[in-house]
């Protein structure tokens, strides 16, 4: 048990901090390290812009996506080098978030389906940043139950015709192209008439509407599809096979181990480091000291945990189902943390502006952030089910569609 | 980075599961908790046999020398079967004691026999309710002799020998404490068994009326002495305390596959899918804790101070959590005396105070971070 690199990952990481020391955006170090959880705002500078630079410099010297063959822009770094890369990134590493979706998961996705020259054609400019990608799979309807999506692709000739609508696609505002997931066949059991494709963002007949969330952002869309023609050169899979090429694309969201999961825990540390009650510390008190210890343990077994897995990955392990416990655990733990900051602060907790309220505006960020946490990439009870079935081996939820023709599944719960 | 057991390590642990799932069945715990034995003799001298005992003890001390990562492994196994057995008192903290302060001569007198499972030994440190403090070790040290009580002592009663804290100052300092060596078999002690919410193992008061005391460690160090004593045992207990959460989840989750209801395996209903996926959450925070605990204690590093109070804390949490679920789990079967779950609710709890509660493992691991926060 240590936590050594092998000589071959001490010489990767020794190249990876050079770099990034040569060559990060340092000016905007400390505004990303107080960056709050989903917000990221760099003062008289466009983050887009910000971001797309640095990714273009990383790309220019082979360390944009390094995990990636070196024919479609990477440098063939293995899953724990690509860990390493993550820890040297450190805080630049949020400048990347808007990348994620695209070289998380549409380009592995387009690795396993695409042709060759597709492969080499939409690859590089993934992986450089240059070009943003999003994923259109949830839909009204669907939510958890992404199966029951109702966009349809109909084939015309050479090409299909998409109709139908997309909801919480994530940056689909700014993203030039994106992975769809259709259905072609209606008179099939759901998982088994679906169809993937994926398609310019900029086609005739797409519209995106961006929605306000509740904590006044709006990083999700509503994208709408009105006859838009998608080329059958742009199928992902075979027809109907649609549902097991968009697993390989969440199955590859796991890969995405960070080192460190949100938790909101060192910021909660630091904030009552520094606070004191009618002249005393604050960490004297009983009560504080208890939340707090609390909250450390869960905080130092996630990333205990994600050691773990690197370390089985390490050995050539592929990332399990266990995985899906960072964020079921982070996602509640980081509202908690932030309500009890509030709290902390008594009636002055409720201000939020940074000029009047420096710490509650930060907490208050994490508190309205909180929920989509706990919603997005599956809900905590989603995750649940995940660990009850496929780590703990228990029976999956009763599904009364799962045999029945889609277009024959009840639509409303009350006739 | 390799943050797991070696093979060799986990070969010790298969090697360890196939002895105790032969020699440790559940009823030899009940043998013990119903009064039949005051613990385990068979299992005590299998274990020595095994070379258990004495696996982090330095082979000069007739150990086998191999050390804390595998004494962590065997914990993890015992707490699997709630081993009737004195094991922690004596390897976890009179053995520890005895490394870290003994003396030459203490070492050659006990270590061996510890080893070869011929003594038994304790650590007498409560004096009644109360968390572990300075301020609270009353027993007072006079012409060489103690006189006073401590309880609850764990395995008092079958003990051969006890670590005793004492008071020696009165300046309301930490240095107030030393540590004495009593040979309990020599007179002037005497061992009163106590009934405890655990009774797999025991509990006894201890009173000393002019027993011969003779110093472990320097005088006046005896609190600092205790307190790595106590944090290099927080870790072993929590491997005891992460084996005995796991093996609860497995029961639960085999009882939810077995039993039927409304004509389907309870384990089918998201109701007690989401107990189970919350126990297994616990019970990883806990190993994750626990693991980084035990890379701390086996390098001795700066850190174990700060690792074992969270390792300490995470399993408490993970075991006391998995146990009381399993009775839900199981429903009215699980209240019932001829199941297994009341002996895991049991032992979850006695280990949660074993080695003072959750409010002084909290207490130990903000200071702990403040310190960090402020150097």
């Amino acid at each position: 048990m240590n936590f050594d690199d092998t000589p071959q990952e001490a010489e990767f990481r020794a190249k990876a901090r050079a770099w990034i020391d040569a060559n990060a955006p340092k000016q905007y170090e400390e505004e990303l390290r107080k960056a709050s959880l989903g917000r990221v705002v760099l003062k008289g500078a466009n983050i887009l812009e910000v971001a797309k630079a640095w990714q273009k410099k990383k790309a220019d010297a082979g360390w944009a996506v390094p995990h990636w063959p070196k024919e479609y822009g990477g440098r063939g770094a293995s899953p724990i080098e690509r860990v390493i890369w993550q820890q040297e990134e450190g805080v630049f590493g949020k400048l990347t978030a808007m990348f994620i979706i695209g070289q998380g998961m549409c380009g592995p996705t387009m690795m396993a389906y695409a042709s060759e020259e597709q492969k080499r054609h939409y690859l590089p400019p993934l992986g450089s940043g240059e070009k943003i990608w999003c994923q259109l799979f949830s839909e009204p309807a669907g939510g958890s139950d992404v199966a029951g999506l109702r966009t349809r692709a109909e084939k015309d000739g050479d090409d299909w015709i998409i109709n139908g609508q997309k909801i919480w696609t994530s940056g689909a505002h700014y993203s030039d192209y994106g992975i769809l997931i259709t259905r072609t066949d209606p008179t099939v059991p759901k998982h088994k008439g679906l169809t993937m494709f994926f398609l310019d963002m900029k086609s005739e007949g797409v519209e995106v509407r961006p929605i306000k969330q509740a904590n006044g952002n709006s990083d999700f869309n509503e994208v709408y599809f009105t006859n838009v023609r998608i080329p059958d050169s742009q199928r992902l899979g075979a027809v109907g096979d649609g549902w097991n090429v968009s697993l390989t694309t969440l199955m590859n969201e796991r890969m995405s181990i960070g080192a460190n999961v949100a938790t909101g825990f060192p910021e909660l540390f630091d904030y009552c480091s520094s606070l004191t009650f009618d002249g005393a510390p604050a960490l004297d008190d009983r009560a504080v000291r208890s939340k707090l210890a609390n909250w450390a343990v869960k905080a130092s077994g996630l990333r205990y945990t994600s050691f773990r897995s690197i370390s089985a990955l390490s050995k050539g392990q592929r990332p399990g189902p266990e995985n899906s416990i960072g964020k079921l655990v982070a996602g509640s733990m980081i509202q908690e943390v932030a309500m009890y900051a509030l709290d902390l602060q008594g009636a002055a907790g409720v201000l939020s502006g940074p000029e009047d309220a420096e710490v509650a505006g930060r907490f208050q960020a994490m508190l309205l952030r909180s929920p989509a946490t706990r919603v997005e990439g599956g809900t905590d009870e989603i995750l649940r089910n995940i660990i009850a079935e496929r780590v703990l081996g228990l029976p999956g939820d009763i599904r009364v569609d799962k045999d029945v023709p889609f277009n024959q599944i009840p639509t409303k719960g009350r006739a | 980075m390799n943050f797991d057991f070696s093979d060799d390590q986990k070969q010790l642990r298969d090697q360890a599961r196939r002895f105790l799932a032969e020699k440790c069945q559940p009823k030899a715990v009940r043998a013990v908790l119903e009064g039949k034995a005051d613990y385990d003799r068979d299992l005590w001298k299998g274990l020595a046999e095994m070379g258990f005992l004495g696996v982090a003890i330095p082979e000069e001390y007739g150990g086998t020398g191999a050390g804390h990562l595998e004494l962590c492994v065997i914990a993890e196994e015992l707490g699997r079967v709630l081993a009737p057995v004195p094991f922690s008192s004596t390897v976890y903290l009179a053995a520890e004691a005895l490394l870290l302060a003994g003396s030459e001569e203490q070492k050659q007198k006990w270590l061996p026999k510890i080893s070869s499972g011929d003594a038994i030994g304790t650590l007498a440190l409560f004096e009644g309710t109360g968390n572990p403090s300075p301020a609270a070790v009353k027993l007072a040290v006079s012409n060489g002799t103690l006189t006073g009580a401590k309880k609850p002592v764990a395995d008092g009663a079958i003990a051969d020998f006890a670590i005793v804290a004492a008071r020696t100052g009165n300046s309301g300092r930490e240095t107030d404490v030393s540590l004495f060596l009593v040979d309990l078999k020599a007179g002037g002690v005497t061992a009163k068994p106590l009934q405890n919410v655990d009774p797999s193992r025991q509990q006894a008061e201890l009173t000393f009326a002019g027993a011969k005391a003779e110093p472990l460690g320097a005088a006046n160090e005896g609190w600092s002495i205790l307190s790595r004593v106590m944090d290099r045992a927080a870790v072993l207990i929590a491997f005891e305390q992460v084996g005995g959460a796991d093996r609860a989840l497995e029961m639960g989750r085999d009882y939810a596959l077995d039993r039927i209801a409304f004509g389907r395996q309870i384990g089918s209903f998201q109701a007690i899918k989401h107990i189970l996926a919350d126990m297994y959450v616990s019970a990883t925070l806990a190993r994750s804790n626990s693991y980084y605990g035990a890379w701390a204690l086996s390098t001795d590093a700066a850190e174990l101070p700060e690792a074992a109070a969270a390792a300490r804390i995470s399993a408490t949490q993970a075991f006391q959590h998995c146990a009381k679920q399993n009775i839900q789990v199981h429903g009215g079967m699980g209240f019932t005396w001829e199941f297994d779950c009341h002996l895991y609710y049991r032992r979850s709890n006695a280990l949660a105070l074993s080695l003072g509660s959750q409010s002084y493992w909290e207490d130990q691991l903000i200071d702990r971070m403040r310190q960090k926060n402020a150097a």
